[in-house]
């Protein structure tokens, strides 16, 4: 039942009785997880024009087919091992990395790889409603790619836990089956994974700032002293940076609609007459996402990743450009807000490992910021998007249960509560993008009003190639 | 390395005489033959090596010499009985050398009292003159105590006004439990440094009767004969002798003829593995008397006993212990059955309690110990008894290979409710399960200690048709898990290597707190309280501080202390 040949692998699945029989339990599980909770009205009579990795060489993990969904061919890859590879960090640096799961680690490991598990079938689940508002067979086939491959990450995850976590590894990979995206009784690990993502702007934006932070774990975790998991990490990076194209060319094209828009109406008029996204709009919704992928880096000062920079589980990204890889007296300037007040202070820099990979993130996503405004600037607009202040709408940390404008500044509950919809989405906001989004586009080649053609299409096929097509 | 054979012509500090069912234990320590130069053994005061030798004798009594019904435990020393633990040892050792000698002197009192339980040998001690903290604890572990009364020799327990302190060898747990001392009186006995001495003495109950210098010796005599008199040990031997182990002594391991100790110090762990018996075992007394200290149950036990004694003070930084049991189990099953069915014989009785102390050395030692149960273990009855002193087992899930462990009546015995014999179904469910003879400190079987949730499925179990394979142990709660071939590996691995990478002082405090549920003895008392108690004022600056009590002692004047309590 299980076959190397229907679940692609560089690991050796074959000759791995303990992973064989692993799979043969949980996959029919992920299967049926799929048709109940993978995109909805897509399962049986559709087939999509995806990438499915069969190899880790560039030519495998670029292979492009018509496959029905539920038949993708999900498979475990591994990235190609590096020779005499060390720990990069942390107290056991210089030592050889670790092929088994040490008995001392075990636990924070587990966690480490349920937590990262976790959100992979959590977007799935979020996003499922969305191919029914689709704006393009193009974008259809854009979502469902990156659906399948945050299932795929999965597997990824439920590989390590089965090879190397015995029962209990066993058993938190069905409950990564069992957890559901804003269910009551069983939500899902992470708070930003229970919302459901019901248009497409949300989903753009999920996939340019949400994915973007799992890219940045997934490059801590890529640095890690347990070399499957950092060899099954680096190879999901590869996949990770789809998602990101989808977001950020999703919104630029949005952008490029709205100026063609504006344009039409002489500038000053409401582009959302004409059934086009206003830049406000759009600015509420990055500053939404943007502050709640933030918060998914978890706090500001933290004796867990602390820990775990100290056991060389999770490393900072790109650890090789740093100098000190020890870092054992040094420290690290964090903004802190007391009394009404900001003021900076040093921490130990190991506790400060959330800030450090944060700040990361930040750089990437102000990059992402500056290419959306070059599509403004083309088009002569005076107007820009901007990131808000890190300390703005935070939830985790040491900023939430404050206030703060956009820029930083603190603002009472008074008036956080009188000019909270000037910075993040309403309730009207959304029903007006799901208003524009009612009816889906699944004519090849045209585009919903409010979002422009991509430059070219997908694997070199034209634009108006049928993405998806409907089983005769 | 500190080793624990000795034999009596070897002994430093006591002298062994009979006379008839009489024995005589005389305590006459060498002041220069403690285990290092750094102190004197003045007045009798002792450390680990004289306690070595009193629990070597304690054995040869029970074993050698079945014609001893009592023994007076005395001094040599004119006017001194015994000073206690030496106060300049307990000050230069480290906190494990101190809590380790603390246990080993715990383990021979109770086996003092062990013997006069259940062996019929009595104590009494002898008390010649003065009786101060360690020599009136030892008193306190005989049956009676008969002191001088020479207007100057006082029993005392000064540990805490002078010494900053506990009498940490059940002096404090024996006077309230044992001897029914009022606490309000033990509580102004134990803060005064000279003691009670004659009349008040007896009238507190500190002792059974006082004695004139002149009629002493006679007295203690009468006494002790009066005690033989009771024991229903046999009236002439003989015995059978204790022969040195000789196990081979490597780097890495110490090999007995059943037990092995490897050791992984680099891991921080070590694999202990008891062989079942090999080759035929006697099956009656005057066998086991011929076969001496080879019969199995002896051998074993006696070289398990002595490789806990060693890891425990020798090896301090190996944490965790896999235990194994090697051999074929119906080899044990069959010894079982042999001793089950003599244990009224006085050398049964002697094998079986031994067996038991050495079981009870196991909980009480303070390592994490995992039994791995894997093809080929012979973890069957007194055996499975190491699987339930573990804090965990893990049983090899084999489909292939047998793999599976036992019960005998040495785990717990089956009795009949009512006279009436009927079919084997019927009578199955009117059997109500006894304890077996393998007691813990808190009184009960390790099965009893195990179900205290469900004492009736106690009896099920041992009327169990057969071995348990894994899945029947697992599912009977008789082991912790039972992975099966693909993940065995892993797991074994994996509890070793988290286990031994904790902090060893919560493990032990974890240990010692999860393996001793159920009811509370005088034993418990001991190990738990007062030991507890001991180890953290051990630990504590007002004791051992630079200007501590025990630290300041005879040395310079009044100790400081950090007067807040908790």
């Amino acid at each position: 039942m299980i076959s190397a040949e229907k679940i692609p692998n560089n690991v050796n699945l074959s000759g791995n009785k303990r992973l064989q029989r692993a799979l043969e339990h949980w996959q029919p599980k992920y299967i049926q997880w799929w048709r109940d909770m993978g995109p909805q009205g897509f399962q049986d009579y559709h087939q999509v024009y995806v990438r499915t990795a069969v190899s880790v060489d560039p030519e495998g993990w670029a292979h492009f087919e018509y496959v029905k969904l539920p038949e993708y061919r999900w498979g475990i890859f591994l990235a190609d091992p590096v020779h005499d590879r060390r720990i990069g960090f942390g107290d056991f640096f210089g030592q050889p990395v670790w092929q088994e799961v040490p008995g001392e680690f075990r636990n924070q490991l587990r966690r480490l790889i349920v937590t990262q598990g976790d959100t992979e079938p959590a977007s799935v689940e979020q996003q499922r409603l969305l191919g029914q508002r689709c704006p393009s067979l193009y974008d259809l086939r854009n979502l469902f790619q990156v659906n399948v491959e945050e299932g795929r990450h999965l597997w990824a995850m439920v590989y390590l836990l089965h090879s190397y976590f015995g029962r209990d590894g066993r058993d938190e990979a069905e409950e990564l089956l069992e957890r559901q995206s804003g269910n009551r009784d069983k939500p899902r690990i992470l708070q930003a994974f229970n919302e459901p993502i019901d248009n497409w702007l949300d989903f753009f934006m999920f996939t340019m700032f949400t994915d973007r932070d799992g890219k940045s774990q997934l490059m801590s975790l890529s640095e890690s002293s347990l070399d499957p998991l950092s060899r099954t990490t680096r190879f999901m990076l590869t996949e990770e940076a789809h998602h990101m194209f989808v977001g950020e060319t999703g919104v630029a094209r949005i952008l490029e609609r709205t100026c063609q828009l504006m344009k039409e109406a002489g500038f000053s008029g409401d582009v959302r007459k004409l059934g086009g996204i206003d830049l406000p709009t759009i600015q509420k919704h990055l500053n939404q996402w943007f502050s709640l992928s933030l918060d998914l880096h978890g706090g500001e000062v933290s004796s867990n990743a602390a820990s775990y920079f100290a056991n060389g589980l999770k490393g900072r990204a790109k650890e090789e450009t740093f100098g000190d890889h020890l870092i054992t007296n040094s420290h690290y300037s964090i903004e802190f807000f007391e009394n009404g007040k900001a003021a900076t202070k040093d921490v130990l820099m190991r506790h400060a490992m959330n800030e450090i990979l944060r700040d990361w993130y930040v750089g990437d996503c102000a990059a992402g910021i500056e290419r959306w405004n070059r599509v403004l600037e083309q088009h002569g607009m005076s107007d820009r998007l901007t990131l808000p202040d890190r300390k703005f709408n935070r939830n985790i940390g040491m900023y939430s249960g404050f206030h703060f404008d956009p820029h930083g500044a603190p603002v009472s509950n008074n008036d956080w509560e009188r000019r909270r919809l000037e910075w993040l989405p309403s309730v009207a906001d959304s029903e007006y993008l799901l208003s524009i989004m009612a009816t889906p586009i699944y004519e090849p080649g045209k585009f919903a009003n409010y979002i422009a053609p991509p430059r070219r299409g997908i694997n070199q096929q034209s634009i108006d190639f049928e993405y998806v097509r409907t089983e005769a | 390395m500190i080793t624990f054979e000795t034999r009596p012509d070897a002994y430093h500090h006591w002298k062994l005489t009979f006379d008839g069912p009489v024995a005589t234990l005389s305590m006459d320590v060498r002041e220069d033959a403690g285990l290092s130069s750094d102190y004197r053994l003045k007045l009798n005061s002792y450390d680990l090596a004289v306690d070595i030798e009193l629990a070597d004798a304690l054995q040869r009594l029970r074993f050698e010499h079945p014609e001893v019904h009592a023994v007076i435990v005395t001094s040599l020393k004119e006017r001194i009985f015994c000073a206690g633990a030496n106060i300049m040892m307990l000050r230069g050792s480290s906190h494990g050398a101190k809590v380790n000698f603390c246990k080993f002197t715990n383990e021979t009192r109770l086996a003092m009292e062990d013997a006069s339980a259940h062996s019929g040998l009595k104590f009494l001690a002898a008390l010649n003159g003065i009786c101060a903290g360690g020599g009136y604890e030892l008193a306190l572990a005989c049956d009676e105590i008969l002191l001088v009364d020479d207007g100057n020799s006082a029993v005392s327990l000064p540990e805490a006004p002078l010494l900053g302190v506990l009498p940490g060898t059940g002096g404090l747990t024996r006077l309230v439990d044992k001897r029914r001392v009022r606490r309000d009186l033990a509580d102004f006995f134990s803060t005064l440094v000279e003691g009670v001495k004659g009349k008040r003495a007896v009238e507190w109950r500190l002792v059974d009767a006082v004695a004139p210098r002149s009629r002493f010796k006679d007295g203690v005599q009468a006494r002790a004969r009066e005690l033989a008199a009771a024991s229903d040990r046999p009236a002439s031997g003989p015995g059978i002798t204790l022969k040195p182990l000789n196990p081979t002594v490597t780097d890495a391991a110490v090999t007995y003829s059943a037990v092995t100790l490897a050791l992984h110090r680099d891991k921080r762990t070590a694999d202990l593995t008891v062989h079942a018996p090999a080759g035929p075992q006697p099956a009656t007394p005057e066998a086991m008397l011929a076969a001496g200290d080879q019969f199995w149950a002896l051998r074993a036990f006696r070289e398990l006993d002595d490789a806990l004694l060693r890891l425990r003070v020798n090896e301090l930084e190996v944490g965790t212990v896999v235990i194994r049991a090697e051999g074929d189990r119906d080899a044990v099953l069959a010894v079982d059955r042999t001793l089950v069915a003599h244990q009224s014989h006085w050398l049964v009785r002697e094998i079986i309690h031994h067996m038991k102390r050495t079981l009870k050395r196991l909980d009480l030692t303070a390592r994490s110990f995992f039994a791995f149960i894997e093809p080929g273990s012979a973890f069957a009855g007194s055996l499975f008894e190491l699987a339930l002193a573990a804090d965990r087992s893990y049983m090899f899930h084999d489909d292939q290979e047998e793999n599976v462990v036992a019960l005998s009546p040495m785990n717990g015995r089956l009795r009949a409710e009512g006279a009436s014999a009927s079919p084997a179904e019927a009578r199955r469910d009117r059997m109500r399960a006894e304890a077996g003879p393998l007691l813990m400190s808190n009184g009960l079987t390790r099965l009893q200690t195990r179900f205290l949730d469900r004492p009736e499925t106690i009896a099920g179990l041992l009327a169990h048709d057969g071995p348990f394979n894994a899945g029947d142990a697992e599912d009977a709660g008789l082991v912790t898990f039972a992975p099966d071939e693909i993940d065995w590996d892993d797991e074994v691995r994996v509890a070793v290597e988290a286990r031994a990478a904790f902090s060893p002082d919560a493990m032990t405090g974890l240990e010692a707190n999860l393996r001793f549920a159920g009811p509370e003895t005088m034993e418990t008392k001991i190990f738990g309280r007062l030991t507890a108690w001991q180890n953290w004022i051990f630990q504590r600056p007002n004791a051992v501080g630079a200007k501590g009590a025990l630290q300041s002692y005879g040395q310079q004047g009044r100790p400081e202390f950090d007067w807040k309590r908790t």
